[in-house]
Formats: C-alpha cells, structure tokens, sequence
C-alpha cells in the first residue's frame, strides 16, 4: 500500500534517532569497555600529553583485590544486601497495599493515590525529607516520646555497626553457596510442578556445583592474601526505609493492574466448589500474580542496580558506610579523575543490569509478536 | 449494589488497616510541611513533631530567592525535552508500526536495552563528547541528553499505541492519496491525543526528577533543582525549614501532574515495565 516514495521518507525520519541512539548507547559503551582496560586518569592524566597504555584487565582486578580499593567491596556488598531487601520488602508491602486495596468498601482511589503518590517524588525529595526523618535525635526516634516511652537509639544512617560480617577473601566459597541455594530453590519449584525437562537441565549443574563447593575447592581459592572484613551495614536500614515507601506504590499499582485481569469467572467457579475466600486468593490469585512479580523483580532489581540520587541526598556521597558502586563511580570519576577506574565500575554495572534485562527484553518481545 | 455498606467485620478491619497505613504514607509529607512552615529558632529534634505555634513564610521566601534560577532551569529543561522527545517519539512509533522495515524485530529491544542501561556506563564518553563539542555545562547540551535517553521509552509507547490502528484505514487514506507525512498529520496525530498525554507525562516527571545527568554535566547557572537542592541539603549549617521548603518546591510540579492527570501517570508507569 505504500509507495517508494513514503519508504524513504519513512527511513529519514528514524535514521536520526536510530543514529543517535546507536552513538549514545552502543558506541559510548564500546568506547567505555575500551577506556576500562587503559590506565586513563592515574598517572597518565598528570603529564602535558596524556599517553594512554592498555592494561588489559588490571583496573578490575585492582577493585576485586587492591588493598585501596577495600570501599569498592563493602559498596558490592551493600549492594547486594540493598537488592535483597528492597525488592523483597517492595514487593511484600506492594502487594499487601493491592491485595487491602481489593478488600476496600469504600475509598480505593483515595487509598491508591496516597500509597502511590511518592512514585512522583524526586528521589532528591525523598532523601532530603527521610534525611530529616531519621535525625538520630529527632524524627522518627522521638516518636515513642509523643506517648510517654523512651526515645529511640538507633543511627540510622550514621551507624557504622555490621553484621553478617564474612571473609572476602573467600568471596568465591560464598558466591557459590549463594548460587546452590538459587538453584535448589528452582530446582525444587520444578519438582514440585512437574516440569521435568528444566529439572533435568538444572540439577546436573547444581550437583556439579555442589560437588566442587563441598571439596573445598573454592575455599582454597584465596581472592586476597589476608582476611578482610565486610558484611551488612545496619546504617543501610535507613536506604532501605526511605527506598520502600518510595517504590511501594509502583509494585501495588502493577499487582493492583493483574489482580484486575484475573476474570471474576474464576474466582466464582474456585467459590462454587466451596474455596473459601482465603483459598481463593492463595490458590486463584497468588498463582496468576507470579508473572507480574517477575517483571517487578526485574525492574526493581534494576532501579537497585542503579541507586545513586537517594544514597546521595541521604547520606551525601563520602559516607562509607551507605556507599554503593554508582557512588563509588562518581566520585572517583569526577572527583578523583580517574576515568579508567570509572568506567569499569559503569561497565560492571552495565554486566549486572544486563543479566537482568536481557532475558526480560526477549520474552517480552516474544510475547509481544505472538 | 450496595457497595457502602460493610458486609463483614473483615471490611471495617480492612478499612482500619488502609488508613493506619495511609497515616505512615503520609507521615513524611507531614513533617516537610510543618517544619517547613517554623521559624528556625522553633525547629528542635524533640518538637520536630509538633505544629508550628505560628505560621512562618521565612523557608519558603528564602527558599523561592535561592532556587528561582535553577527552577526556571528546570522548568526549560524539561519542557523542552519532553517536546521533542515526544514528537521523535511519536514520528519513530509511527514508522516501527505501520512500515514493517527489515529487522525491525531486532531493532526495537536494541532500542529499548537503551532505556535500562545504568547511565554510569556510558557517563565518562558522554562527558567527553560535550567536552569536545562544546555542550558541557550549559542547557542545550542537557536537553539533548534527556532527548537521546527518552528515545527507547517514548518510541516504544507510541509504537505500541499506533500498533491497535488497523491498517486498513491507512491503506484507505493511500489509496485517497495521501502520503506519509499526509497520513501522519491527517490521521495519526488527531489520534494521538492520550499517548501524548501518557508519553509527556512520564518524560517531564523522569527529567524534572533527574540527577545523574544533572549533577555531572551542567555548570552551576545552568543547575536543574534536583542538584541545588541536594547541594543545599548537602551543607550542614543550614537551617532545617529551608530544605524543606525547597522540597516541597521541588516536588510541587510532579506531584500536581500526578494528583490531577494521575491516570496517565500510572498508564506512563506500567508501560515502562513493558508488557506488564
């Protein structure tokens, strides 16, 4: 139906953008892969003209093990105790809010708005506001004062108390025992449903894992020659807190979005065979809500990925104990100029969010076409 | 039928447990307002929860005096920027969906991949190349960053919007004898009234909101709010009821889209996470 004619305006007007993208995204990261793997920005940048030599792998290798990069590990750490708990407690509270807001009479929009209001909020606003908040001496710790009990003690961003404190010279036993619970836990929701082909695709891999782990293999594997502390830094809760009220809403607004798709036909076949309206909702909705918590783990686990404004108005960007790899980026980027150390925590960061997103980018295109 | 009236004990408990958690929503906004609204000598850690005994406009003059420029920036920042991205947005939504180029199944993920990549991984080449071309520090140089980085999400939801046209009422347009920018202006555009709703909405809240961009490429006098803002917050000696105030400034045009448009604001939000 469309002449040539159209076709070629049709290709000019995307040429631009599929130009620019392709310079912005595609070829800055090239251009970053390659600045990671220079010494760009140590000793080059002081001299007049800066030569740049090819280090190969050294600036990421400097980060798993120099002894000056100890604040990149406990930023790997706070990460990933940061992913864990904001996306798990976002999508608990997420769904408690749809699942209420489906019981509601009377005042869903209300109650809706209210819960979903901080989703259009600045996370500069809502660290500068929870900064307030949790004033170790105000805020929230004289709460209890207002009935007569004694204020609160805890440092909430300022407390430079850890636990769950590990060995990271053993980084490697411990990531592989993250692993085998990961895989035990879907090997067993493989079981337990039958899918026998996926089970049978996992559980070699997760015996073979098993198998090394428990020979010891991986504790032998020393990443640093002495021991160095990291582990949960309880100064994080205060991140967390203001990050959940945050995002809360959005994980409501998406459960809220596929409680609303599950035909009522459903529910009233599962209640004439006499479910009750508990069984209904764990046997009927929970079940039907799994797709959608996919989605929600994967774009909040990268929203986790990516926490940079809110830590940096919270806490500010030289607080150790809050610090996570984007900040750590920043600063050494733009204040310590040192390039080359920059962009390989961004292309690190660009690997993790990648393993997240590009699976979800495919079944979502998939799904799209069919 | 009659949906006011409580037919269980559980709706009376239910409505109990929404507004006891509304309450702990709202509690932030709650104590930004009121200390906003204190005089300094009022603002203590063992008051902060009380209400002012007197309303005090100081926080809010000192705060307007020292964000108007980069309000204004702001504002010009993302206006224009969620205008031309939305209008590439709805030019590229257009030809992805109704001329089936070659590869064009393996195009839109490339696109979109550009709207989840952590802006630290392309942020050092970035700052080099407005270095090199002289857009470092100023607006300009920032409007055609949130431009490029909008492109994924605004192509993607005019493309998904024009996919339920049918076909047959373009081809009955060609047939007519229209052409393709005949077509986009005559038929598509009347049409595209709640994606360019749905589409500014989400880009104008996103780049209003933004930091990254915001703290490491512009200069002072072209600084958006989001960085005076945590500038300010940033220096210990200031009185509490002026970042508060700014706050609330801040967070005020965002906050009146959502709680006037909020429908197209959730649509924006759920669409972001694709197909949902």
């Amino acid at each position: 139906m469309q002449s040539r004619r159209d076709w070629i305006a049709a290709a000019a007007i995307l040429l631009p953008s599929i130009v620019l993208l392709g310079i912005f995204v595609y070829g800055f990261i090239g251009h970053s892969i390659r600045m990671s793997t220079t010494d760009w920005g140590q000793e080059a940048a002081m001299l007049l003209k800066p030569q740049i030599n090819y280090i190969g792998m050294d600036n990421y290798r400097a980060l798993f093990q120099g002894f000056l990069n100890i604040r990149f590990r406990q930023d790997l750490t706070n990460m990933f105790f940061f992913i864990i708990l904001f996306v798990g407690l976002s999508l608990l509270a997420g769904l408690l809010l749809a699942t209420l807001i489906e019981q509601l009479v009377w005042g869903e929009v209300f109650f809706r708005t209210v819960f979903l209001y901080p989703m259009s909020l600045s996370l500069v606003v809502t660290g500068t506001i929870w900064r307030w908040m949790l004033q170790p001496r105000g805020g929230i710790n004289v709460l209890p004062t207002l009935l007569g009990l004694p204020a609160g003690q805890f440092l909430w961003l300022s407390s430079r108390a850890q636990i769950l404190v590990f060995d990271w010279s053993n980084i490697v036993h411990y990531g592989a025992l993250t692993l085998l619970v990961g895989l035990a836990v879907l090997c067993l929701g493989h079981w337990r449903r039958g899918e026998e082909r996926k089970l049978y695709l996992k559980l070699p891999i997760f015996t073979g894992l098993f198998a090394v782990t428990v020979s010891g293999c991986f504790t032998d594997l020393k990443l640093l020659d002495y021991p160095e502390q990291h582990g949960f830094n309880v100064a994080l809760w205060g991140i967390v807190a203001a990050s959940v009220w945050q995002m809360s809403g959005y994980t409501m607004a998406l459960y809220l979005a596929g409680l609303r798709t599950i035909p009522d036909e459903l529910r009233e076949a599962a209640k004439v065979d006499g479910a009750s309206r508990m069984q209904i909702y764990r046997y009927v909705d929970l079940p039907l809500l799994k797709p959608i918590t996919a989605s929600a783990v994967v774009i909040l686990g990268h929203i986790a990925l990516k926490i940079f404004d809110l830590i940096f108005a919270m806490a500010g960007p030289d607080h150790y104990p809050t610090s996570v790899p984007a900040i750590t980026m920043f600063l050494k980027t733009f204040r310590g100029n040192e390039l080359a150390v920059g962009s390989s925590i961004g292309v690190m960061l660009l690997i993790l969010v990648s393993l997240l997103i590009i699976p979800y980018l495919i079944s979502s295109f998939r799904q799209g076409k069919g | 039928m009659t949906s006011l009236k409580f037919r269980r004990i559980t709706d009376v408990l239910a409505l109990i447990l929404a507004l006891s958690l509304a309450i702990v929503y709202l509690v932030p906004i709650y104590m930004t307002v009121i200390t906003s609204l204190k005089a300094p000598e009022e603002i203590s850690f063992m008051t902060a929860w009380q209400l002012p005994s007197e309303i005090n406009w100081q926080g809010y003059a000192a705060a307007l005096q020292k964000f108007a420029p980069s309000l204004k920036n702001s504002f010009m920042l993302a206006i224009s920027a969620t205008l031309i991205s939305a209008v590439m947005g709805s030019l590229n939504g257009f030809v992805l969906s109704k001329y089936p180029i070659p590869g064009v199944n393996v195009m839109m993920p490339l696109i979109v991949f550009g709207m989840f990549i952590p802006y630290q991984s392309i942020l050092v080449p970035l700052f080099q190349f407005m270095q090199k071309t002289g857009l470092y520090g100023g607006l300009p140089g920032l409007i055609l960053v949130h431009v490029v980085y909008g492109l994924p999400i605004t192509t993607l939801l005019f493309r998904s919007f024009y996919q339920e046209i049918p076909d047959e009422l373009l081809g009955a347009a060609s047939i007519d004898g229209a052409d393709f920018f005949g077509i986009f202006r005559y038929l598509i555009l009347p049409l595209s009234g709640p994606p360019f709703l749905v589409v500014s909405i989400w880009q104008f809240t996103q780049i209003w909101n933004e930091f990254l961009f915001a703290v490491t490429l512009a200069r002072p006098n072209a600084q958006p709010i989001t960085v005076a803002l945590a500038n300010l917050a940033g220096g210990q000696a200031v009185s509490w009821n002026l970042p508060m105030a700014g706050s609330i400034l801040a967070a005020l045009p965002t906050v009146v889209i959502y709680v006037l448009l909020g429908r197209y604001f959730v649509r924006g939000l759920l669409a972001g996470a694709l197909k949902g």
